[in-house]
């Protein structure tokens, strides 16, 4: 078996302080895996390190094989990584369509052509037309990013994200400020938008957690201190020590129906 | 080249009516403004209309504020109007109809090299920068007269090999021949401009004006996208400036200066930065303050700075989303119980004007024209510049003006916010059913 993404002794240090303190991660192929921890323990670093936002400090990255730490974000992606934001970030001024459009284009083969009209792209369009219906936004074609609601842009943070065809997905806070029924709705709108994918997701919702993923990693203070299915997690003394055990995640679990 | 076929299969009906309409008035505009001043302004809002639309091509799409424009449309003079001396002197073979393109490589030369390094960054740094290569190029048109001439400029007669009856008898020596060479760059590059706002590299231009960190993580490297799109408004911007060369023979320092970068900037924003077609506006209005206003008063520069001002704090969207905005009240039947504002603000607008300009126009005439005596002529009023009766009165006018401008603008604001208001309503009814 194959590994999608793996972490090997990644650390990363702003200043003086380590925030990432050698992390090792493998993720197989195909996985579901949800990141959690508590405030501060490096979560979303994590992710801008493996999405080349950051260069990691030390350590290495490698995606499908190939080693990726160090890249530049664009060519990670081109690599078959895609990543989701937490703060929405889509292109506010173009519409549901173009932004979907925007996300196909490089995975087609389009790159930077000024040669060629988009409305002749037939498979760009398609694909675009095919993701705005994924993310049920087809009656928000032609409405500009900025004028959706917040769920909406959500979707479409998302729609943008898998647009390319990454075989590999992080979501960052995916569900972040949704009221809970729109939660329900979008987590089945992801499960149905990644099937196939290898998918890490960064979650404070631990309905979320335990309804999206077939694995869990929690990260406390830069290092994965378990790594195992949900029920091994949820067992483990370390974990509900530093984490799991406050009453709060209880009731949201059983909220979820787990 | 035949994008004939593709534009076709891009354009709807609609888009069609309206290009046809734009090559119609180009083509008929001589034969209403015919005199000679008309034909002199006529060629010159074609330069003004390529050369704001290639700065658009960074500002209004690229969200890139560039402060040196006028570097690659004056350049591009430069380049043309030598090698329209050249082709007049027989040692560099081009036809005369062709130095606009001599222009247009010039500029994509010089875009390819200076873009290298401005477009680098992206918001403030790649203004500065702009600014800084704009200043450096500047300097060098001063210190190098053997390519720019000095403080004379370099000058070229666009009629070469006038003798015999050579194309047709065209000798581009009459302007209205020019004009027509002018008017068919015109087309062809707005057109061309126009088909670029719908490539693949023309909307990931877009997103990253929009947001361009996201692009980074959907497969494109911003810079390369800012540089190619900076090449090719580099390219448009030669060719207007060998329109330049060709239509006023002489290209001097100010052509790459600071003053004309700015003007590029101004008018572009006056006109709408957000529409494609409203760099075409600014570039109308362009010619008509630099070769009228400038006629009417010295205080020309004032009235402009005003004017931009007021853009800027209450319609940033330039005339252009002026337009838009209206045209859409008016798809929801609207417009017409907005009509009766628009001639009140008007009405109290040109009042606050006439005292203010007045005021403007005796200081002027105290500070420029004192020889000439006290009394100056405005509006058709002789107003004594030095009688305080004169001023109290426009200033009396000014200010009543303009607390009835006021009073009507705060009563619009909220009118027009109702109207939004039920535009916004009627769409979600639309949506819902």
């Amino acid at each position: 078996m194959s590994f999608a993404i793996e972490l090997k002794n990644l650390r990363k240090s702003f200043g003086k302080t380590e925030i990432i303190r050698g992390t090792d991660l493998a993720v197989l192929a195909g996985e579901r895996v949800a990141i959690i921890g508590p405030n501060g323990a490096g979560k979303s670093t994590l992710f801008n390190l493996i999405s080349g936002r950051f260069g990691p400090t030390s350590g290495e990255i490698v995606l499908n094989g190939q080693r990726i730490d160090g890249l530049k974000p664009f060519e990670i992606a081109r690599m078959g990584l895609a990543r989701s934001f937490q703060i929405t970030n889509i292109f506010s001024r173009l519409s549901v369509f173009e932004n979907l459009r925007c996300g196909v284009l490089w995975s087609l083969g389009y790159k930077y052509a000024f040669w060629k009209f988009l409305a002749g792209l037939d498979d760009a369009n398609a694909q675009a037309d095919k993701l705005m219906r994924m993310i049920k936004l087809d009656r928000k074609r032609d409405t500009l990013a900025m004028n959706l609601t917040y769920a909406e842009q959500r979707a479409l943070e998302i729609g943008i994200t898998i647009a390319g065809g990454a075989n590999v997905v992080l979501l960052d806070e995916p569900t972040a400020g949704m009221s809970k029924s729109e939660t329900s709705r979008f987590i089945e709108l992801i499960r149905e938008v990644t099937v196939g994918k290898t998918l890490l997701t960064v979650e404070h919702d631990m309905g979320v957690v335990f309804g999206l993923a077939d694995k869990i990693a929690v990260l406390v203070y830069g290092e994965v201190i378990a790594f195992d299915v949900p029920e091994a997690v949820r067992a483990n003394p370390r974990v509900q020590e530093a984490y799991l055990g406050s009453a709060l995640a209880d009731a949201q679990a059983a909220a979820a129906g787990h | 080249m035949t994008p004939s076929a593709n534009l076709y299969g891009a354009l709807g009906a609609r888009d069609m009516i309206i290009w046809a309409l734009f090559a119609g008035v180009l083509l008929v505009a001589p034969l209403v403004f015919s005199s000679g001043l008309g034909i002199t302004m006529l060629s010159q809002v074609g330069i003004a209309i390529v050369a704001c639309l290639s700065f658009n091509m960074l500002l209004g799409q690229g969200g890139m504020l560039s402060f040196g424009h006028a570097v690659y449309s004056g350049l591009g003079s430069f380049v043309a109007i030598h090698a329209l001396k050249a082709a007049g002197a027989g040692t560099f073979p081009v036809p005369v109809s062709l130095i606009p393109l001599v222009g247009g490589i010039a500029g994509l030369g010089f875009a390819v090299l200076f873009g290298f390094v401005t477009t680098k960054k992206s918001g403030t740094t790649f203004a500065m920068i702009t600014l800084g290569i704009g200043e450096l190029v500047f300097a060098a048109s001063l210190m190098i007269p053997e390519f720019f001439g000095g403080e004379a400029g370099v000058a070229a007669n666009r009629v070469v090999g006038a003798s015999g009856g050579k194309g047709g008898g065209i000798t581009f020596g009459p302007q209205i021949q020019v004009y027509y060479l002018l008017a068919l760059y015109t087309i062809v590059c707005t057109a061309g401009m126009y088909a670029f706002t719908r490539t693949p590299l023309g909307r990931m231009l877009n997103a990253v004006r929009d947001n361009p960190e996201r692009v980074e993580f959907i497969g494109y490297n911003t810079q390369r996208v800012r540089y190619i799109s900076f090449i090719i408004a580099g390219f448009f911007a030669g060719v207007a400036g060998g329109m330049y060369a060709l239509n006023f023979e002489i290209a001097t320092a100010e052509v790459v200066g600071a003053g004309r970068s700015g003007a590029y900037l101004l008018f572009t924003f006056l006109g709408g930065a957000t529409f494609f077609f409203g760099p075409i506006i600014g570039a109308v209005l362009m010619v008509v303050a630099f070769v009228l206003l400038s006629e009417f008063t010295k205080a020309w520069l004032l009235y402009l700075g005003l004017v931009f001002l007021l853009m800027v704090m209450y319609a940033p969207g330039g005339i252009a989303s002026l337009i838009m905005m209206n045209l859409r009240v008016a798809k929801f039947g609207k417009l017409r119980g907005l009509l009766g504002w628009y001639a009140l603000l008007a009405l109290t607008g040109i009042v606050t004007f006439c005292g203010v300009a007045s005021l403007i126009e005796m200081v002027y005439h105290l500070q420029l024209n004192e020889a000439m005596g006290p009394v100056l002529h405005f509006l058709g009023l002789d107003l004594d510049a030095r009688s305080a009766a004169t001023w109290v009165g426009a200033l009396a006018v000014a200010g009543i003006g303009f607390a009835l401008f006021e009073f009507t603008r705060r009563r619009f604001a909220v009118r027009w916010g109702d109207v939004q208001g039920e535009i916004e309503a009627a769409i979600r009814a639309r949506e819902a059913a």
